[in-house]
């Protein structure tokens, strides 16, 4: 006797078929919905913004002006900024995840960091950024300077890149640590031989992700009390600087018609600083991905 | 053929034991837990030079963990206890002041599945001289010349040194890992089911491998196929639930075994 009706089994079978074929374009229309925003904000942006962006927009100084104003200041100032975030979270966050994956004890000490760093990550910007003005700009009497700024932004993004490099140095296979400690290889000579030039890739990927957020980021420059409006270059890592998002921002918060598409042009030219940057992360994803 | 080979091979071997053989491993009362698992118990073995010694047993019997403890990859596993000596040429491996690296460069070792690194077959078999300082390119190359050729598989790879070793059959990536091996110039190769994960003509040629092998060196290997353990070995262990049952000379473990426990495993009735 069979167990199985073939009735229902036949009755229940254009039910299943049409779920499967409904989940399929909720998902699709999901994707759709996104890709939609996403165009809609490029449109408005490109169409208010692109006529002001010229050469003299990326080398004028702000100016009350708007036929004048450009993001001089502000560009060179986030770029003097990733000056200091970009070794220190490639030094800082890379080494964490080096000596939490290879070197540290699994107990609960490590546990507790683990789920610290891991909770960390999801903590709001503005906090970092208080917690930039206590340290940095008061207690270590900084100021407003690249090097207080540049800091408080590693803090930001130095749990993400911990976490991405723990997980790219984790996809490493023992087999092949073993394979070197068999040959007597020292941990420090297995890590650089072996570990990092296979887990570069995803580690690369991860830091550039994590730059790029760090290079978007206004909520802590605003806390930190990063100046709006500055008519120089600084000189060292201790003078006064403004960012791209810092001047953005302010363009957007004047009331004239001409500063808002000002503050649209500087939106692309973020917008194509971030899409390099993410490219360059897919680009090394793909050249060096590797099968175990 | 394989036959007269063999017996061949009995008399060089017999003829090698006019003179006694010298003892590269002394095991006395090894004892290792993971954690509250008593893994190995008691093993009392010694190991001769320029031999193949197999090691045969079912699985969870301790063989893995034996050999493993030789050159103490063992101590990557978290929670193992170890009791009892392990002398390596007379001295003590377990000893405070003998490190790993020391012992691990004297003593190579081929895991079960083939593991060569994501990089070029040429950096393959001169990783190991390069940790161990040597730098001259014209050294690495004859270096990695000879155990490729020791390997047996120069011929099919000498046009393509610098490509991906990744692009190796299975079978070749494992005798790139014994050329790796032998590139550090070892005393003892360790070798943990070697032939676990090739097709049988892979098999074939590692093991003819590796009684090409024993002339230069002293080789260990686990194995949990019978056949290749009578095939290849001069003695053989059998390990059960932790604890050497019987070790002899393997013509006399696959003939007239003197455990009832040796019989009924190599017979098959269980494991």
């Amino acid at each position: 006797m069979k167990l199985i009706d073939e009735k229902k089994v036949t009755s229940g079978m254009k039910g299943r078929i049409f779920r499967n074929s409904l989940f399929k374009n909720i998902f699709l229309l999901a994707t759709l919905l996104c890709l939609l925003f996403l165009i809609v904000l490029f449109w408005r942006i490109l169409s208010q913004g692109l006529a002001y962006l010229d050469w003299q927009f990326l080398n004028s100084l702000p100016s009350r002006k708007p036929e004048k104003a450009g993001i001089y200041t502000a560009l060179n100032g986030t770029l003097w900024m990733m000056a200091v975030v970009v070794p220190v979270t490639m030094i800082l966050g890379i080494g964490t995840a080096i000596y939490l994956e290879e070197y540290a004890k699994k107990n609960k000490f490590t546990t507790f960091i683990q789920v610290n760093i891991s909770n960390l990550a999801g903590v709001p910007s503005v906090v970092y950024g208080l917690l930039g003005l206590t340290i940095f700009v008061r207690a270590l009497n900084l100021g407003t300077s690249v090097l207080a700024a540049g800091l408080t932004m590693s803090l930001l993004i130095l749990p993400v890149v911990i976490v991405s490099a723990q997980e790219a140095i984790r996809a490493v296979p023992n087999s092949l640590r073993e394979a070197s400690y068999g040959m007597g290889a020292t941990k420090w000579q297995t890590i650089l031989n072996v570990v990092l030039p296979a887990a570069l890739p995803g580690i690369l990927t991860g830091t550039i992700l994590a730059l790029s957020r760090a290079i978007g980021e206004t909520a802590p420059l605003v806390v930190l009390g990063i100046p709006l409006y500055l008519a120089f270059l600084p000189t060292s890592f201790l003078d006064e600087f403004t960012a791209l998002p810092m001047q953005i921002y302010n363009w957007t918060s004047r009331p004239q018609a001409e500063f808002q598409n000002l503050a649209a042009a500087g939106i692309i030219v973020l917008l194509a600083i971030l899409i390099i940057m993410n490219s360059v992360a897919i680009l090394i994803r793909n050249k060096f991905q590797k099968k175990y | 053929m394989a036959m007269t080979a063999k017996k061949e091979r009995e008399r060089a071997t017999d003829i090698q034991e006019k003179k006694t053989k010298n003892i590269v491993y002394k095991t006395k009362e090894l004892n290792l837990w993971y954690g509250e698992k008593h893994a190995l118990k008691n093993i009392n073995l010694d190991i001769a030079e320029n031999e193949i010694t197999a090691i045969i047993g079912p699985s969870g019997c301790g063989k893995s963990t034996y050999i493993k403890t030789l050159n103490r990859m063992v101590d990557l596993v978290p929670g193992v206890k170890t009791s009892g000596e392990i002398l390596y040429r007379g001295r003590n491996i377990f000893d405070k002041d003998y490190e790993v690296e020391e012992l691990r460069t004297r003593v190579g070792m081929v895991f079960q599945n083939p593991n060569p690194f994501p990089k070029s077959i040429y950096d393959n078999v001169a990783y190991g001289p390069r940790i161990h300082g040597i730098r001259d390119k014209k050294i690495l190359d004859q270096i990695v010349e000879k155990s490729l050729r020791g390997a047996a598989i120069w011929d099919e790879v000498k046009d393509r040194l610098h490509d991906n070793a990744y692009g190796l059959s299975g079978g070749q990536q494992q005798r790139l890992c014994i050329a790796r091996c032998l590139a550090i110039e070892p005393d003892v190769i360790l070798m943990d089911e070697p032939t676990s994960a090739l097709d049988p003509i892979s098999t074939l040629k590692i093991e003819e491998l590796v009684q090409e092998l024993k002339n230069e060196f002293s080789i260990i290997i686990v194995t949990h196929n019978m056949q290749q353990a009578a095939r290849i070995s001069d003695k053989t262990a059998f390990f059960l639930n932790g604890e050497v049952i019987e070790f002899d000379d393997t013509d006399k473990i696959f003939s007239t075994p003197s455990d009832q426990r040796t019989e009924d495993y190599i017979t098959g009735r269980f494991g």
